[in-house]
């Protein structure tokens, strides 16, 4: 893994606080020069460092109904290739969207989205459960996102500073 | 009975101000005062006069003061302040900032930075004694100074000179009443910071006219193109002067009003005597929480600093690109813009900006002498408020020029 340089670093912070900063308003954040900064931006988006740019929706302001759940899972390893490929067969389905190798009394945590109880409910038990590997699924719904990303889901978070003060 | 009849005229409020003290009643509300009020009830402002951090203390600091109430800690400290967050104080100057202090009898922990001020003028002063104050400086300086019986003589410096205090500046404001010379880099309101070079001349006069000093470097922190100067750390001046700071800025402490002042055990004696009698101690509880920041929070302060020091980048630039002359601030959180082209007073130009932009800056006149044809423009906000403050003056100022 290659170390970072402290620029490159301070591009990631800005853009992961908004990735819609545009390159001249870093240059002018960080004091470079705006070639710099675009030239830092393409180095990382080459090396994957940065994978995407996304927008963090709070769901819970919409009317159109989403179900959240993470699902503990207990799997056999393969031989040979561990826990990578049954990890792929599971995040291949566009309902899944993370998945990580965990320590601790299961292997996988699972996250899923679906548009109801039963759509969630559908995929452990007509997809998940019945692989191979598969030991055990443990599921539980999010029943409300209070932080996610680091991103606080706070109503109008309040200046309560005073408007003037010495 | 006798009835001093000047005073005694009923429930009438204007009579009543004849029993104050002639020092008080003769003190000005602060600029700053006045334009609150013309700020207060306006709608839609994006504010650039807080002189204040936009963070909230950083939450390991309030769970650990949360923590202490919880477990009872409410009784109060020693007067001087916690031992274990005096010797974190100056383990903290001795490693930051070059300056060693015996926690036992040269660090006092204040209720802010303010009443190490008022606590230093309190014990230093004779009436008539003059007290040197270079400008534009923090607004309470000369007030307090006239509080404590002293004639405040400022030392005007301007931005030909980048803010920054001269020694012959200095040396022909000095009388035989000379007494005291208060500090403040870097400087609330314009930015300016103070190098060793910059430092050693003044240290000279101050020698040679047997100056004390008050130090106040609240924003020693926040100090970023150079290494920040402690003016106690120049040669012979650590026992004639009187360091002031707290964790307001730097921790964004603001409201938990916690300071310290430290220096030679005879002056902190007598400071001590007179917080003993006022204050008694600082709170306990904020005690806990700066103890707290000192120990686990420094992490917290550079992510701070160096957020402060990428929107100083951005609205320097962004009043040039004005044609708001800006001088390079190296310290604190302000921008101290000259406003002069416009041909508008400091006051005229702020008004009108809060009431035809929107957007509120303080009048550099609030500041004292040289601050006419400035405005102080704080950037401790967010970077999408200073974007659209900029766009918002950018319009005003179009129109004016």
């Amino acid at each position: 893994m290659e170390e970072l340089s402290p620029f490159k670093l301070k591009v990631l912070d800005l853009l992961k606080e908004d990735a819609r900063r545009t390159p001249a308003l870093l240059s002018t954040l960080l004091g470079a020069s705006e070639e710099e900064v675009k030239e830092a931006i393409a180095e990382l988006e080459r090396d994957h460092v940065i994978v995407k740019y996304v927008t963090v929706v709070n769901w819970g302001k919409v009317e159109e109904e989403k179900v959240y759940a993470q699902i503990e899972v207990q799997i056999t390893p393969e031989r040979g290739r561990g826990f990578e490929g049954i990890a792929e067969r599971i995040y291949l389905f566009p309902q899944v969207k993370s998945v990580y190798l965990m320590s601790g009394a299961y292997d996988l945590l699972v996250e899923v989205e679906g548009r109801s109880l039963r759509e969630v409910a559908n995929f452990v038990s007509e997809k998940l459960s019945p692989i191979d590997s598969v030991l055990s699924t443990k599921t539980n719904f999010i029943l409300k996102k209070y932080k996610q990303d680091g991103i606080i889901f706070e109503e109008n978070p309040e200046d309560k500073r005073l408007l003037i003060s010495p | 009975m006798i009835v001093n009849q000047e005073r005694s005229t009923g429930n009438d409020n204007k009579s009543m101000s004849s029993y104050l003290a002639t020092g008080v009643k003769n003190i000005q509300p602060s600029g700053i005062r006045k334009f609150f009020d013309l700020v207060s009830g306006n709608k839609d402002i994006i504010t650039l006069g807080v002189g204040e951090p936009d963070f909230v203390t950083p939450w390991h600091v309030r769970e650990a003061c949360v923590y202490s109430l919880e477990r009872g800690f409410t009784q109060y400290t020693s007067n001087a302040g916690m031992p274990e967050l005096r010797e974190e104080i100056s383990r903290y100057l001795e490693k930051g900032f070059q300056v060693s202090y015996d926690p036992k009898d040269e660090v006092l922990v204040t209720v802010g930075g303010s009443e190490a001020i008022d606590l230093a003028l309190r014990a230093l002063l004779e009436p008539g004694d003059e007290i040197l104050v270079p400008e534009p400086c923090y607004i309470s300086y000369s007030p307090i100074t006239s509080i404590s019986g002293g004639i405040p003589v400022g030392i005007e410096t301007t931005a030909d000179n980048h803010f920054k205090l001269t020694a012959e500046d200095l040396q022909a404001k000095i009388t035989p009443k000379s007494k005291v010379l208060i500090l403040c880099y870097p400087s609330n309101p314009t930015g300016a910071t103070m190098t060793y070079e910059d430092w050693l001349p003044i240290a000279k006069v101050v020698e040679e006219n047997d100056l004390i000093v008050i130090s106040d470097e609240i924003y020693a922190e926040l100090t970023y193109d150079g290494t920040h100067v402690s003016f106690p750390s120049m040669p012979g001046m650590r026992d004639r002067t009187i360091l002031v700071s707290g964790f307001s800025k730097a921790f964004a402490m603001t409201g938990w009003r916690m300071g310290y002042a430290c220096a030679h055990p005879d002056l902190i004696g007598a400071m001590t005597k007179i917080h003993q009698y006022t204050v008694m101690c600082a709170p306990a509880m904020g005690q806990v929480a700066a103890l707290e920041a000192l120990r686990n929070g420094l992490g917290e302060k550079d992510r701070m600093v160096e957020s402060y020091n990428q929107r100083r980048r951005m609205i320097v630039q962004g009043l040039c690109e004005i044609g708001l002359d800006c001088h390079e601030p190296q310290g604190a959180f302000y921008a101290f813009p000259s406003i002069k082209r416009t041909g508008l007073s400091s006051e005229e130009f702020a008004q009108r900006l809060l009431t035809e932009a929107k957007v509120a800056a303080v009048p550099g006149t609030a500041f004292g002498s040289g601050g006419e044809g400035f405005i102080r423009c704080s950037y401790a906000t967010s970077i999408a408020q200073l974007d659209e403050a900029l766009k918002r003056m950018g319009k005003f100022v179009e129109k004016l020029v």
